[in-house]
């Protein structure tokens, strides 16, 4: 009855871009479903931002100019801004989670039975979510920004600008699929959350959101090697004119790579996890 | 021809054998014991397409077991199935778009959004054009009763409401093969039977083969002429609904009217009294015994009206997995009937 002939590529495409942006569509108006809450909790990220940089201007005290590891205080704010906009993009609350109790309460099911695929369907659903918080975030962030902008560098050329928006892109595509791989840990072991906590603490530190990586080189060289430097650090490091104009493209290059590498052990994981999965909850 | 063709199914679960109490949950940490259990014990049968097959058992029996392996969820310890040619845990999307499987429990729908939104992105997801979409919502709300709520978010819906919404998206797509477990659970009766009518206009004007599993006998007796009757994961009954009193029940009812002048005294002996108003009395007795009694009970007392009935299909289902349960006889356990 509803059997589909064999379809052409284009044919296939066409439907597939139709469902994705629907998926996108019908998650945005699920966002703005809590309108109140979302505010709210948008506004009051910004104020670790603001605590955070007064703690920088303590650390620094009277000396401004003073180079800590590289850092001025001025250098040391457009550092922890850049940050947070990289965090804009990479962070990804409640994916893991969400994975987590969706395995846990059986309500995966839905992508199980329906012709969709998980990964795919969440990818489009957290683009949604990040659309509808760019929206609200973008005012307070354009202010903090304005407040801030002696410290801020100038504008760098269009080279750099362009690897910076592939850096924070791409830092995106990392944070969601390293959080989704931590939520389908929950296939094998059904409590996460210790995990996710872990990964938190370890992403703060190691991808350069507490304090520049530069500082943490020194005790652990092999920081540069993992991926959470590309959730944090690196794109700010891009338009702060830190990685040198001969290395960005392989950096940029490495960082896809990385997406690869997690890409593929997602798939994996998800293949080998339902193929486990008990289907509990009914 | 077989829509649904299953052989030697059997689904082992580890279980986690837990002590009692705090010291045994410390020694857990270091070493666990594991429990083997068999969800679906060597489950064999076939389903013709058409065919509304019911699925009984008491809770944990291996009905909704089953129903996860045939929809894909769940991958089998061994054993072969096949629905309309595909292997459901393949979980290829030409047979996701060709069933749908619907549970009690809230499965399908955005919570926080009118059932309107998710039944657009079934459209899609299932690639319902557009003329088929709209006229299937029109059918089937009306049909349900629904049309005027499509607007309003999941959650403010009841539980009825939300069920029929339910099966509107379960149904867009016009599966060939629909699962329903225990569609009717938690409703309250008017809802239940107008999901019952429903499922049962629509299986008949559209030809689908439905499984169905549910406590509700009503629901059952409503809808399906055949039945597998599955117990800690086999198969005990394979065949049509009316053979499982026959098979199964060792006792039949007898409804007595008895004359004014009579005394009802002494018919205890024949059978248990299971209701007794003055001149009315109702008892059960052994089936073989039958003729027996009715002989004795018409030469010994003055009778207006008798009557002979099965037990209700309830009563023996409940007896049937009760007495299994005390592993007292009768056997239920009998090897099943081929059909």
């Amino acid at each position: 009855m509803s059997s589909i002939p064999s379809e052409s590529f284009a044919e296939r495409f066409r439907v597939g871009i139709r469902i994705k942006v629907l998926i996108l569509k019908t998650a945005t108006e699920e966002r703005l479903m809590y309108r109140g809450d979302f505010a709210f909790a948008t506004l009051i990220r910004f104020l670790p931002i603001v605590t955070q940089l007064f703690l920088w201007r303590a650390i620094y005290g009277n000396n401004l100019t003073t180079n800590l590891n590289g850092y001025s205080f001025a250098g040391m704010v457009s550092y922890y801004l850049l940050v947070m906009l990289s965090r804009a993009f990479s962070s990804m609350p409640g994916l893991a989670n969400g994975i987590a109790m969706s395995v846990r309460d059986g309500s995966i099911k839905k992508y199980l039975l329906q012709p969709i695929d998980l990964l795919d369907y969440l990818l489009w659903q957290r683009i949604a979510h990040k659309l509808v918080y760019y929206a609200v975030a973008t005012g307070p962030f354009a202010l903090v920004f304005w407040l801030c902008r002696e410290y801020l560098p100038v504008w760098p050329g269009w080279e750099v600008m362009t690897a910076w928006v592939l850096s924070l892109l791409m830092g995106f595509a990392i944070g969601f699929l390293i959080e989704s791989l931590i939520g389908l840990v929950s296939f094998w072991f059904l409590e996460v959350s210790s995990l996710i906590f872990i990964y938190m603490m370890m992403s703060y530190f190691l991808s350069g959101h507490m304090i520049p990586l530069e500082w943490i080189e020194e005790w652990i060289p092999w920081v540069n090697y993992l991926p959470f430097k590309y959730l944090a650090y690196f794109p700010a490091a891009v338009l702060l004119g830190k990685v040198p104009a001969d290395t960005l493209w392989i950096e940029l290059s490495i960082e896809f790579a990385w997406i690869v590498v997690l890409f593929i052990t997602a798939r994996v994981a998800f293949r080998h996890g339902v193929r486990r999965y008990g289907a509990f909850g009914g | 021809m077989p829509a649904i063709v299953v052989e030697n199914l059997i689904r082992t679960y580890q279980v986690y054998r837990k002590r009692e109490g705090l010291w045994a949950s410390l020694r857990g940490l270091l070493h666990r014991d594991y429990k083997e259990v068999h969800a679906v014990n060597d489950v064999s049968f076939t389903i013709d397409e058409g065919e509304m097959v019911a699925f009984l058992g008491p809770n944990g029996a291996g009905k909704t077991t089953t129903l996860k392996l045939l929809s894909g969820l769940i991958v089998p310890t061994s054993g072969h199935a096949s629905v309309l040619g595909h292997t459901p845990w393949e979980r290829e999307d030409a047979y996701r778009r060709r069933f749908s499987l619907v549970t009690g429990q809230k499965e399908q729908l955005w919570w926080d959004l009118p059932a309107q939104e998710s039944f657009r992105l079934h459209k899609e997801i299932y690639r319902v054009s557009n003329e088929d979409y709209k006229s299937r919502i029109t059918e089937l709300s009306e049909m349900l009763e629904v049309t005027d709520l499509l607007g309003q978010p999941v959650r403010e819906l009841s539980l009825g409401q939300r069920m029929r919404m339910e099966l509107i998206a379960a149904l867009l797509h016009r599966p060939d093969v629909l699962f329903l477990d225990e569609p009717t659970i938690g409703l309250d009766v008017i809802s239940q039977r107008r999901v019952q009518q429903f499922l049962r206009y629509y299986q008949k004007e559209q030809g689908i083969t439905v499984i169905l599993t549910s406590h509700y006998m009503k629901d059952v007796e409503a809808l399906c002429e055949r039945a597998v009757v599955i117990n800690k994961g086999n198969v005990i009954h394979d065949g049509a609904l009316s053979e499982i009193v026959d098979r199964f029940s060792q006792h039949k009812i007898i409804d007595l009217h008895l004359g004014p002048e009579e005394v009802a005294e002494g018919i205890e002996r024949f059978g248990t009294i299971l209701d007794s108003k003055f001149p009315i009395v109702r008892i059960q007795i052994q089936k073989q015994d039958v003729s027996a009694v009715l002989t004795q009970l018409l030469s010994e007392y003055t009778i207006e009206d008798i009557s002979v009935a099965e037990r209700p299909l309830e009563d023996v289902i409940a007896e049937l997995f009760s007495a299994d349960d005390d592993e007292s006889s009768p056997d239920p356990n009998s090897p099943s009937q081929p059909v």
